[in-house]
């Protein structure tokens, strides 16, 4: 019913008469008559702003939102501070486009800049961009980064996310590049079959930390056996897990990419996410996407503008890095806030608490019978359970609310973050005892 | 303004979590970070004040003209905002079990539907998170589709030379050579060189349609039959559907596939770079190519077990977990992805919820509005600047203003800057490649007659300023925060990050 034009019929025929035409009709002269549509879409008629709220609110009703969440597998559910909701729905940040004109968005890039810096200060790296897409294409991204003339082979541990695992299937198959799976033994990628596989056409290594089982990979040993054989590291972390764990610079990694989504972004189906980039100073200009540089005006004010531009699609085109131009800049700012009002002891204390509970419940689900880790390694929240009865299981703690960890290669992997009190991960105990009949 | 790390006094700290409830277990030494990460430490007051100083120095397009060309920066409807931010839609988990998420498949189903409708098309996946990723997505489309006949020698993919560059890098990053075919006189493809070019090792064709320099090409039926009979496809690069939607498709206009960006046609917020949303539509015989997760792929096929690449088959129930070798062919049959689940998914909700808003009736009529404003724009600038090409345009037109430089030493970037201290946004700026001093306005539907009447006087005084007193427009903005910043500085010696004293 609206379209958002602030305009009254008789200003379009003023208008129309402006520009020396009779119909609207002739405003589309160049549209040749065969295509020109001759009868109205078929989707419903427009409806008023209170009709439209009405009937997407419905949707979202069919919806469950459960009152706790001990699924993750990419996508966490962490607490979100308060403020981390209200500072990116500020107009002047979420409706401008890409900081092209510098003189008026200082505010922007400087909120890039920030963030840059942030990441850097979390992954131990030299250098950010503002943003990729998800934390899958910034992997994809990354090997791409990585290859040559001669090395067109990347090679990523089976125990990395599978979204991740086929994000970096498809952009090599875009590039002609082959993508090799390193496999795991005992939930941790295999570093034998890791040093065979290492061949001089290896261009990259692609790592997860802690890793899809969640289980703390051994990084320094993998990517000292991938330094050796000349081809680079590439790591994914998850961000939180990096307040108070190794980073990947002391780990050796090249290059350092993730999900931005545990840094304050709600579940959401999915997305909006960010992926982080950061990598060492040597392969900065091998970065894709925008990048934020301080420097100064005429007058020797300090200013930051979008810089190192010769890698990108508008000035190189078919030779640019990427074809990335938008990336997810107010994400970038939600985690940026996110960082910010948490610090770096709160998001420790979340790291430390998710930690704790994962611990807890995978103490507790162990102490019934019939229930025990596949994996006997160290993890960081999620684990996986081999257990009888999984659609049983899941549906009964669904009906309290709470959704059960993933059901997954026959176990169920699940996830705890400090949202979620130690209240429910006893119910969830005693759901389970339940419905196993011990 | 100050950094947010220079704000920072160590031990400050918002109250967030509550002390942890359950036995503490403490990372192994060996797995601990070194020194913590320096972010700032700041209280909820300094965070809030810090951010809102930010923002007064961020324009958007709800704070003002903002015809940035090529981009199509409308009014973003804070209802779109309100629907997204519905606990039922950001409260739900992506890989939540299907009966609880029917809502969410409701909006994606039914957002697909309608831009199917509004595009020809009969397929659409959200999976892509912006344009550029909506157009490596629809390129591989064509790759696969080639690859699924064993077509091997077809390497090239055909570009305009006005087009985005967007296109030729998304063309190289499918593995295809990239062939620039000129505009002729008119700014449209010039047939002769199509036909030049295209032959058996043609793969597609990548076109905006209206073109990025406003025009609708009028040969649109030929261009894509000659690709066809070639044996390439056509991809429809959607960054220019505002002008044309539901006045006419571009799967009537002969392309197999296209990508369309939410954040622009439908009116969701740019965010300051992302997130968009880049829909990738295409016709049947298409559809088996298009992206999908792999984990929730294997939940469908697996009856709501997913299934890791450490493991190419599932276990049955109650047989013990064996890892298998890993191979190549435990890929086969998955089909390709772009990212993980299913795209910005709330960008799809604003895009749905514009839709529900505009219908039937108002699509065409936005699309109508946009073209008579950018005319109407035009008209009222013509006798100062003058436009590229002098005929009736689409969404948005060209400025040519290499003659303007000659007669007065005022460059595009120059006139762009000073339009900034009459508190516009300035328009795009050298582009489409093929103008020299170019000046790209869209004022999209969402301004009234009055805010164009505006434009056109601000425009016009800049024209005369220029010609009467240049010097002041060489160093303009002079109202802003900073004057022009030093780029070069900026890229010779790079300063990317905040350093601890």
């Amino acid at each position: 019913m609206g379209s958002y034009v602030p305009q009254t019929e008789a200003q379009r025929q003023e208008m129309l008469a402006a520009v020396g035409l009779k119909s609207y009709r002739e405003l589309y002269r160049d549209v040749p008559e065969e295509m020109y549509l001759d009868h109205p879409l078929q989707i419903p008629s427009g409806m008023s702003e209170m009709e439209v709220g009405r009937a997407v609110s419905a949707m979202a009703e069919k919806n469950t939102v459960f009152k706790a969440v001990l699924r993750g597998a990419g996508a966490y559910d962490h607490y979100i501070p308060s403020i981390v909701k209200y500072v990116p729905s500020k107009e002047e940040f979420m409706t401008a486009y890409t900081p092209y004109q510098a003189e008026i968005n200082q505010g922007i890039l400087q909120s890039i800049f920030e963030y840059q810096t942030m990441i850097c200060e979390l992954t131990g790296m030299d250098v950010s961009n503002a943003s990729v897409y998800d934390g899958a294409s910034a992997m994809a991204e990354a090997a791409a980064m990585c290859r040559d003339r001669k090395r067109q082979v990347t090679l990523i541990s089976a125990a990395v996310h599978p979204d991740v695992i086929n994000t970096v299937r498809t952009y090599c198959y875009g590039r002609g590049d082959e993508m090799r799976i390193v496999p795991v033994k005992n939930g941790k990628t295999d570093p034998d079959a890791l040093k065979e596989m290492l061949t001089e056409d290896v261009s990259s290594f692609c790592l997860q930390q802690p890793n899809f089982f969640g289980q703390f990979e051994d990084a320094e040993k993998l990517c000292a056996m991938v330094h050796e054989s000349g081809a680079m590291a590439v790591m994914s972390c998850n961000p939180i897990a990096l307040a108070i764990l190794k980073t990947p610079r002391e780990c050796g990694a090249d290059i350092a990419v993730g999900e931005c989504q545990p840094l304050g972004m709600p579940l959401s189906f999915g997305g909006p996410y960010a992926g982080y980039m950061a990598c060492i100073s040597k392969y900065m200009r091998r970065l894709p996407g925008r990048i934020v540089g301080q420097t100064e005006d005429a007058e020797g004010r300090k200013a930051y503008v979008l810089t190192l531009q010769a890698r990108e699609q508008h000035i190189r085109r078919e030779k640019a890095t990427s074809n990335i131009c938008s990336n997810e800049a107010l994400c970038a700012l939600t985690a940026s806030v996110y960082m910010a009002s948490m610090g770096p002891s709160g998001m420790a204390e979340a790291a430390r608490q998710s930690m704790s509970k994962a611990h807890y419940l995978a103490a507790e689900l162990c102490g019934i019978p019939g229930v025990s880790l596949r994996y006997t390694g160290t993890y960081f929240h999620e684990f996986l359970t081999e257990m009888p009865k999984i659609p049983e299981v899941l549906s009964a703690l669904e009906k309290k609310g709470i959704l059960g960890g993933l059901p997954l290669d026959g176990g169920v992997l699940w996830c705890v973050t400090e949202k979620v009190p130690k209240e429910v991960l006893d119910e969830t105990t005693a759901c389970v005892k339940e419905v196993l009949g011990k | 303004m100050k950094l947010i790390f220079d704000k920072s006094v160590p031990g400050l700290s918002c109250s967030l979590l509550p002390p942890c409830d359950v036995e503490s277990t403490e990372l192994p030494e060996e797995m601990k970070r070194k020194d913590p990460p320096a972010l700032p430490e700041l209280s909820e007051t300094d965070v809030s004040r810090h951010y809102s100083e930010l923002s007064h120095h961020a324009y958007g397009v709800n704070c003002g003209f903002y015809p940035l060309g090529s981009c199509t920066m409308k009014y973003n409807p804070r209802i779109d905002e309100e629907m997204a931010a519905l606990k039922g839609f950001t409260g739900v988990h992506p890989l939540a079990p299907a009966d609880t998420v029917k809502g969410c498949r409701e909006v994606l189903d039914t957002a697909g539907k309608y831009l199917c409708e509004i595009t020809g098309m009969s397929d659409m996946t959200f999976q892509p998170a912006a344009g550029a990723h909506g157009e490596f997505t629809g390129v591989l489309l064509i790759k696969q589709y080639h690859d699924s006949r064993g077509d091997s020698k077809r390497k090239k993919i055909i570009v305009p030379d006005s087009a985005h560059g967007t296109n030729p890098a998304t063309a190289a990053m499918c593995g295809f050579e990239v062939v620039n075919v000129s505009s002729d006189a008119d700014g449209c493809v010039d047939l002769e060189a199509l036909k030049a070019v295209l032959g058996e090792d043609t793969a597609g064709l990548m076109l905006t349609n209206p073109n990025t320099l406003g025009l609708f090409d009028e040969n649109i039926l030929e261009i894509t039959r000659l690709v066809h009979e070639a044996g390439g496809l056509c991809y429809y690069d959607g960054a220019n559907l505002n002008a044309v939607m539901g006045v006419v498709r571009p799967g009537d206009m002969g392309f197999d596939c296209i990508h369309l960006n939410l954040h622009k046609t439908f009116a969701t917020p740019h965010g300051g770079g992302g997130p968009g949303a880049g829909a990738v539509g295409c016709k049947h015989f298409l559809k088996e190519f298009l992206p999908e997760s792999a984990l929730l792929g294997s939940m469908e096929k697996g009856d709501g077990m997913a299934a890791s690449y450490a493991s190419a088959v599932l276990p049955a129930q109650g047989e013990p977990f064996a890892e298998p070798e890993p191979s190549p062919d435990n890929a086969e049959g998955i089909p390709f992805q772009v990212r993980s689940f299913s795209g910005n998914f709330l960008v799809v909700v604003r895009a749905l919820t514009y839709m529900m808003t505009l219908g039937k009736e108002g699509i065409p009529e936005a699309a109508r509005s946009a073209v008579l404003n950018a005319n109407y724009l035009m008209r009222k600038i013509k006798g100062t600047f003058e436009p590229a090409y002098d005929r009736i345009c689409m969404h948005e037109f060209v400025l040519d203003l290499s003659e303007f430089k000659k007669e007065t030493g005022i460059s595009a970037l120059d006139a762009a800057k000073t339009l900034i201290d009459y508190g516009m946004h300035p328009p795009t700026m050298y582009f489409p490649l093929i103008v020299h001093e170019a000046l790209m306005l869209e004022p999209t539907e969402t301004e009234g007659k009055e805010m164009l009447d505006w434009a056109a006087g601000v425009f016009r005084d800049v024209w005369q300023r220029a010609h009467e007193n240049p010097d002041e427009l060489h160093s303009s903005p002079h109202g802003t925060q900073i004057g022009r910043p030093d780029e070069v500085q900026a890229a010779r010696n790079p300063v990317l990050r905040w350093q601890k004293a």
